[in-house]
């Protein structure tokens, strides 16, 4: 009995780790890296190295490609040029956790700071405070409501999202002649503020034109959410024309529900610019015929402005001698015709 | 969790000798199982009664679609195809139930099934595992699933924690190694037969729906027909009765959570082919979705009392519910203030059943004997 048992751990035993062995050699992720978004001013004076700039860098923890590209464009960037040294904090999984974080980062002395906040409205005290002590603050994408809090906003346009997806799907439609279209529409996750607004720019500028979304099932930015929000859309809606999903993470799990439903009636607008949508776009061999951006290349120029300012010169192709105070990035569409053009900025 | 059933206990304890009258003394714990061996009869007789309960509410949920929307409902094959829609939605959380419904039975709670969804999908959608095809993949997602259950089974059997504690440790260690392993990207499958998965159809019936099928039907036999069900009520009705009986208790309950991390194996691979993608933040909060579906389907959730056909009504009201806001275009806001209140009703329909059950027992126990 006691052999018989021995053997059967030994067995057991044995199969657990060879399994255990397997699975470890499983987890590399390697290949090509994809180029990261970078850009060192090619001419004029602003390129040449100057004084050196100290930059203190802090966003939320990745939890999807999106922001993971934020971090990685900020460190490649501050990578290329000699006279920056980007220290980063792990901003944790809250606001209150990047607080923390940032204190340690403001005992370093850094010359300038950039900083994703978890909340803008949440760490707008700490803005507020940095700047009080003489440290300028390159607020980037969500926004301090306070303007004493920030020495650069530079964010994307969520409105303008909704609006360049509303303008081509409305151009689409016409061009088609489709009277009385079905519009979908796929948001992220709806309580956040920044979806609300893209799809307030969608709503607006549909109804400015005479149109409406038919019906809206919103995800979670991830594949899976995606792919049940779009089955249950489909359920509903036996015939669609056009969809607007917000977001091109989920809109992976969007395309896999559009093929598992055997739908091919509608064209499709992406959101955000993945550089998986954008080779998707390019081929045209899915119903995703457009992607409207919302770039994280702005953490990348967001290093750069950061540098700028670190050494107080201004933005050399503008009159002012120094950096502007507000940056929107124009939210663009991406078709098949500029795809190319788009792809080293897709992440 | 035995502790928390201090006026349930007793009642079932009473119940005992008028639902299966040949009790041998020295098999008490076996007979408490026995007692409910099928859902139609045994305890099976309240089962059967709640489950016909859910039943109705799915009959009336199905209603108020046809009434809010009978452009839809007229044409015969959309309805045919929505209710494959509704089991294709319900099968990843059915087959999670399955092993969370087994887990609450023997008397624990396992709130780390979405992340070990998530582990296990990622896991199988690595470069390198995607490297040795299908087979490798499911191979890694199966085990990734039943070794983060035996870890879960182990630290609350042998380490004494409480299953509470360790699984939602786990829950926040799984899903920070699942971001860890895809450095926080949705790494996109690229094997066809996997993806297949979520398209094939057999005789017009997606294979979705025949592996949720298989799953619980699996899970059926072993709850009601084997000596590991048996065991498993026992354990969670009362753990010391059990030990006593001469179950190794501890040896049951790793296996208990092994068999629910096998469940999240199956349901990882599942829904990466439905997302043709996995990412660590997917299968978000399945733990609740499992949980309420098995707790509405009539699983105590201090244990020792559940049925797998409860837990998959659950899960189809659920996703039925999901369909119907879907179709109405309402938002997900009001859909969970439906669900919450759905879950609130559940539980305390059963409550008032089972009271008057227990009644209605004590009474024709009183007659007869």
């Amino acid at each position: 009995m006691t052999s018989d048992l021995s053997r059967r751990r030994l067995l057991f035993g044995g199969a657990a780790l060879s399994a255990g062995v397997l699975l470890a050699g499983c987890t590399s992720n390697e290949q090509t890296p994809t180029a990261a978004q970078t850009k060192a001013a090619a001419t004029g004076a602003n390129s040449e190295p100057g004084k050196k700039v100290t930059i203190g860098f802090s966003a939320p923890a990745a939890d999807h490609g999106w922001i993971a590209a934020i971090t990685n464009n900020a460190k490649a960037q501050a990578g290329a040029y000699s006279d920056v040294e980007l220290k980063s904090v792990e901003a944790g999984a809250d606001a209150a956790a990047q607080r923390a974080a940032l204190s340690t980062l403001i005992s370093q002395k850094p010359d300038v700071i950039v900083l994703l906040p978890h909340d803008g409205k949440e760490l707008n005290a700490f803005g507020l405070e940095a700047m009080k002590a003489g440290i300028p603050v390159v607020n980037l994408d969500r926004a301090f409501p306070d303007a004493r809090a920030y020495r650069l906003q530079i964010k994307g346009d969520n409105y303008g999202m909704g609006v360049a997806a509303a303008t081509y799907i409305a151009e689409q439609l016409k061009a088609k002649g489709v009277s009385n279209p079905v519009i979908g529409e796929i948001p992220g996750i709806d309580s956040l503020e920044l979806t609300q607004e893209r799809s307030k720019g969608f709503a607006d500028t549909l109804a400015s034109l005479g149109l409406k979304v038919a019906n809206r099932r919103p995800a979670e930015f991830t594949a899976d959410s995606g792919q049940q929000a779009a089955t249950g859309l489909f359920q509903a809606l036996p015939k669609i024309d056009a969809l607007w999903n917000h977001d091109d993470d989920q809109g992976i799990g969007v395309l896999a529900a559009v093929n598992q439903a055997n739908r091919k009636e509608f064209f499709m607008v992406g959101g955000a610019g993945s550089k998986k949508a954008m080779e998707d776009i390019a081929a045209d061999n899915t119903v995703l015929k457009a992607t409207v951006t919302y770039s994280p290349s702005m953490a990348s120029s967001a290093i750069s402005l950061a540098r700028l300012i670190g050494q107080g010169k201004g933005m050399s192709d503008l009159v002012e001698l120094q950096v502007p105070k507000e940056i929107v990035l124009a939210s663009e569409t991406i078709t098949k015709e500029n795809a190319g053009n788009y792809l080293k900025l897709g992440f | 969790m035995s502790d928390m059933t201090p006026t349930a206990a007793p009642e079932r304890a009473a119940d005992l000798p008028a639902q299966s009258p040949p009790v041998d003394p020295a098999e008490t714990a076996k007979a408490d199982a026995g007692a409910r061996l099928s859902w139609w009869r045994g305890d099976g007789g309240e089962g059967a009664k709640r489950n016909l309960g859910l039943l109705a509410t799915l009959v009336v949920l199905v209603v108020i679609g046809i009434l809010t929307r009978p452009d839809l409902y007229g044409d015969a094959s959309w309805v045919w195809g929505n209710t494959l829609t509704i089991l294709k939605l319900a099968s990843v959380v059915g087959v999670v139930t399955v092993g969370m419904t087994f887990v609450i039975i023997g008397g624990g709670i396992d709130l780390s099934v979405g992340a070990i969804v998530a582990l296990a999908g990622v896991w199988c959608t690595t470069v390198a595992t995607q490297s040795y095809g299908a087979g490798g993949m499911i191979f890694s997602a199966l085990t990734v699933g039943l070794a983060v259950g035996v870890v879960n089974g182990l630290l609350i059997s042998y380490g004494r924690l409480v299953p509470f504690i360790a699984t939602l440790a786990m829950m926040v260690a799984a899903r920070g190694l699942a971001a860890e392993i895809s450095d926080k990207q949705t790494q996109v499958s690229n094997d066809s037969f996997i993806n297949g998965i979520a398209t094939v159809k057999l005789l017009g019936i997606p294979l979705l729906v025949y592996i949720l099928a298989a799953v619980v039907a699996a899970g059926w036999v072993l709850l009601n027909r084997t000596t590991f069900g048996r065991r498993t009520v026992a354990v969670g009705g009362n753990p010391e009765a059990a030990r006593l009986a001469g179950i190794n208790v501890r040896r049951h309950t790793v296996l208990l959570y092994a068999l629910s991390g096998l469940c999240c194996g199956i349901a990882a691979i599942m829904l990466t082919a439905q997302a043709t993608s996995a990412q660590a933040a997917m299968a978000n909060l399945y733990e609740l979705d499992a949980i309420a579906a098995a707790i509405i389907g009539g699983t105590l959730l201090s244990g020792g009392r559940g049925t797998i056909i409860g837990s998959l009504l659950g899960v189809i009201i659920f996703s039925t519910i999901t369909n119907l806001f879907a179709i109405n275009g309402l938002s997900t806001e009001a859909q969970n203030m439906v669900k919450g209140g759905i879950i609130v009703a559940a539980v305390l329909v059963q409550q008032v059943q089972f009271r008057s059950l227990s009644q209605f027992l004590t009474r024709n126990r009183a007659t007869t004997t």
